[in-house]
């Protein structure tokens, strides 16, 4: 009988034959195991606004310079947050972890700053981080949102939504951003188009999704990342106060870090004007601490897993500085 | 007997080839600027998020498979001793290849996009792959069944093996519900849409810019230098070891992610084994030479071949030893990786594909190379240029990498993401300029290939008594 090198079709199919073991091990078994689709209560699908946000993410190709996974290794824990669980990718279709870091995971990045914080940098990166390299994404402000295939999407999606619903979730995400008391009005208004301030815009729907990835799970630790060593402290005092060479490091930590949202002068912009006497969180050394290091609601980050104390001392040290 | 063989589609494939890869290293060239210089995406449709995914589909889709399908419908001919199955066919498949590629091109740039690695193009676009891919096969059937030389040569093998596995792999990592023309989702959720998306992604690299250059490299190595393959059973091992393991290997892209850790290690163990089946071809290449090495001088292909295959033996250790879980903590998601895979296509791919070229040109139109002296300009200018992009990368990813994990005493992080990225800016510009100077180098490969096609014929053109 002639050999397999003789006989092509019969090569083709060994060849085939061979192909698919490992693929059956590895892809086609998995498909039906639990472990690689875990069903947890605390994650919930996309609404119809974050999901077309999603789909713009994914028309601009954002996964190819942001991740959307934190590994287990301290440092990225430290950077970005918790690691990221299996069963919170339940709705991701297609998933979305990207495979190259150019800016940030994004895995966290759900709450963790305010929407004007989203508004004011996807349209220009470059006036908050002068180093940045991302491009601006203005225009999507000035393009109307398209909802005219929201809900068959989220039926081909199986999110079990009514038409009804998708129609109500639409209006009401319209009526928050467009309502005279959102937190993010300002800037909005200031990067949207007169004509389409009423309307949805692609830039409301993308701010939505960013606002939604890892909230869930996010919501899940409220309470619990608290870094309670702060607490404990009766009193604390700032080491730094009134030294120049600390003021001036302070300034350094402030301009890269804070100066996006509260000024480069500190008076304030997304965040608010750390000049004057208003304060609203109190104004000694262990609350300002605290305000930093832990973060407070509507968009101030904690910063205490990011700057060291000694860090935060001089940036306090810098903002006292600036009152007299 | 005297058997023409028919190479319109060979030619037609070779020029859609050379075309692709200016549009596709145009693109490059941009995006890499864009790296360091953000005011370049000048608008949405030159924004970097887009502009990549059509610099990876160029280059891999549109000049890579041109000038696979190029090198296959040759060696496919000369291999059998008989003219295509079906030359109308072949025609026909040259003809929807490039708008195939067209489309998805002006696709990429709207931003219809499935966001899957290697696997963007919507689902129109897809059907249209399909149907490409099954023209393909039906010639390659048909004419291995009327062949007229009984033994199958090596490369047919990894022809074959291409064409099998790109049908499983490309329908089922493909498989999705449309919601419009344009829009569609994947069937595949979370988890298990990464692990069919990396298995896929890991094996479009392994069929198609590994196992259909394995098929030049075999075929052109012995026919540019006049020596036999050192070992036949050598080869027969590597074919078939490397066919089994590669499938098993994808979730060494998602190593330290959600994915079950069990995937990850045989993905690991698998990537490891797969060192030895890539390093069979490549000592095969290398032990062919044996004892005629002074071609490297006297035969101005012989350096493009083994130049290749030396980066493809690299690339093969690297690949598995960056898989490892200590090293992939620290590399993945770098610049370092993008090193790696250029090494891959602008080392290994791309410089097989032209010495292939530089033989196969020549031969279909019955004359010698317009100039040897630019070839070998190209070469080393092609060379340097890719290893400055290269080293430059892990360079950078090394620093990249450090920057994200460098801690001060009391645990806190060092750098900023920010921080990251500006130290990164003198390699992105430096990664410019090595991308620039491969570009020149290039620029030669085509013009010299252009010219060949140009001069006036001299010679008769090829018989089958002549080949294989």
């Amino acid at each position: 009988m002639a050999s397999i090198y003789q006989r092509p079709i019969a090569f083709a199919v060994t060849a085939a034959v061979v192909v698919l073991v490992g693929t059956l091990v590895t892809v086609i078994i998995p498909l039906f195991m639990p472990s690689t689709q875990p069903v947890k209560e605390y994650v919930k699908p996309y609404t119809a606004i974050e999901l077309e946000g999603r789909d713009i993410y994914i028309r601009e190709g954002c996964n190819n310079c942001h991740t959307q996974t934190v590994r287990p290794i301290r440092t990225e824990v430290a950077r970005y947050g918790d690691y990221s669980k299996p069963e919170e990718f339940a709705y991701d279709r297609p998933f979305l972890w990207g495979s190259k870091r150019t800016g940030p995971d994004l895995a966290r990045i759900g709450g963790k700053y305010p929407d004007a914080w989203h508004y004011k940098h996807m349209n220009d990166p470059r006036s908050m981080f002068a180093k940045s390299n991302m491009p601006a994404y203005g225009w999507l402000a000035k393009r109307p949102l398209d909802t005219s295939l929201s809900y068959k999407k989220t039926k081909v999606l199986g999110y079990g939504y009514t038409e009804e619903e998708v129609r109500r979730q639409i209006e009401e995400y319209r009526r928050k951003v467009t309502s005279p008391d959102y937190p993010a009005k300002k800037i909005r208004d200031q990067i949207t188009p007169p004509e389409l301030r009423d309307r949805l815009t692609e830039m409301d729907a993308i701010v939505a999704y960013l606002q939604k990835i890892g909230r869930d799970y996010k919501e899940t630790q409220k309470g619990v990342v608290q870094a309670a060593a702060v607490e404990t402290f009766e009193e604390m005092k700032n080491p730094y106060e009134g030294m120049p060479e600390a003021i001036e490091q302070g300034r350094e930590i402030f301009q890269e870090k804070c100066s996006a949202c509260h000024g480069p002068d500190a008076k304030g912009s997304i965040g608010p004007n750390l000049t004057d006497d208003e304060w609203k969180y109190g104004w000694s050394d262990r609350e300002v601490f605290i305000s930093i290091s832990n973060g407070r609601p509507n968009g101030m980050p904690a910063w205490g897993q990011i700057l060291s104390e000694d860090d935060i001392w001089k940036v306090i040290a810098y903002i006292r500085s600036l009152k007299i | 007997m005297e058997t023409k063989y028919d190479d319109w589609a060979v030619k037609g494939f070779a020029v859609s080839a050379l075309f692709w890869l200016v549009v596709g290293l145009l693109v490059g060239l941009w995006i890499a600027v864009e790296m360091f210089y953000p005011k370049l995406n000048l608008t949405p449709w030159l924004s970097f998020g887009r502009l990549r995914v059509v610099h990876t589909n160029g280059l891999g889709l549109g000049f890579g498979l041109a000038g696979i399908f190029a090198c296959s419908y040759y060696m496919l001919q000369r291999l059998t001793r008989t003219p295509l199955a079906f030359p109308g066919l072949a025609k026909f498949h040259v003809v929807l290849f490039n708008l195939a590629i067209a489309l998805a091109a002006l696709s990429l740039f709207a931003g219809m996009n499935t966001s899957k690695e290697y696997a963007e193009l919507e689902w129109p676009l897809d059907l249209g792959v399909v149907i490409m891919w099954v023209v393909f096969a039906i010639n390659v059937f048909g004419t291995l069944i009327k062949r007229q030389e009984k033994q199958m040569y090596i490369s047919l093998w990894y022809i074959l093996g291409m064409t099998v596995a790109v049908a499983i792999l490309y329908i089922l990592n493909n498989l999705e519900i449309p919601v419009s023309l344009t829009k569609s989702y994947t069937v595949y959720s979370g988890v298990n849409d990464a692990n069919i998306q990396w298995w896929y992604g890991h094996n479009v690299v392994g069929f198609i810019f590994t196992f259909p250059i394995l098929a030049m490299f075999y075929y052109f190595l012995p026919k540019a230098t006049g020596l036999p393959i050192y070992s036949h059973r050598l080869s027969i091992i590597s074919f078939w070891s490397l066919a089994f393991a590669y499938l098993w290997t994808g979730a060494h892209h998602l190593m330290l992610t959600p994915l079950p850790e069990w995937i990850q290690t045989v993905g690991l163990a698998f990537s490891i084994f797969l060192i030895a089946p890539s390093w069979g071809s490549v000592v095969n290449g290398y032990m062919t030479m044996q004892g005629n090495w002074d071609m490297m001088r006297t035969n101005y292909l012989t350096k493009f071949f083994i130049m290749g295959i030396t980066f493809y033996g690299l690339q093969t250790i690297q690949g598995p030893t960056q898989a490892l879980r200590t090293l992939t903590a620290f590399f993945h998601y770098t610049d370092w990786v993008i090193g790696h895979v250029h090494m891959g296509t602008m080392g290994w791919v791309t410089m097989t594909i032209a010495a292939s070229f530089y033989y196969m040109i020549p031969k279909l139109y019955g004359r010698e190379i317009h100039s040897v002296k630019l070839a070998n300009v190209s070469f080393w200018i092609v060379l340097i240029g890719q290893l400055v992009y290269t080293v430059t990368m892990w360079i950078g990813g090394i620093q990249q990498g450090a920057m994200w994990k460098a801690t001060n005493p009391d645990g806190s992080l060092t750098y900023s993401v920010l921080d990251s990225i500006a130290a990164l800016y003198p390699y992105w510009k430096i990664r410019f300029l090595g991308g620039l100077i491969y570009f020149v180098g290039i620029l030669i490969f085509i013009y010299n290939i252009l010219m060949t096609m140009k001069r006036p014929t001299e010679g008769a053109t090829e018989v089958a008594t002549q080949a294989a």
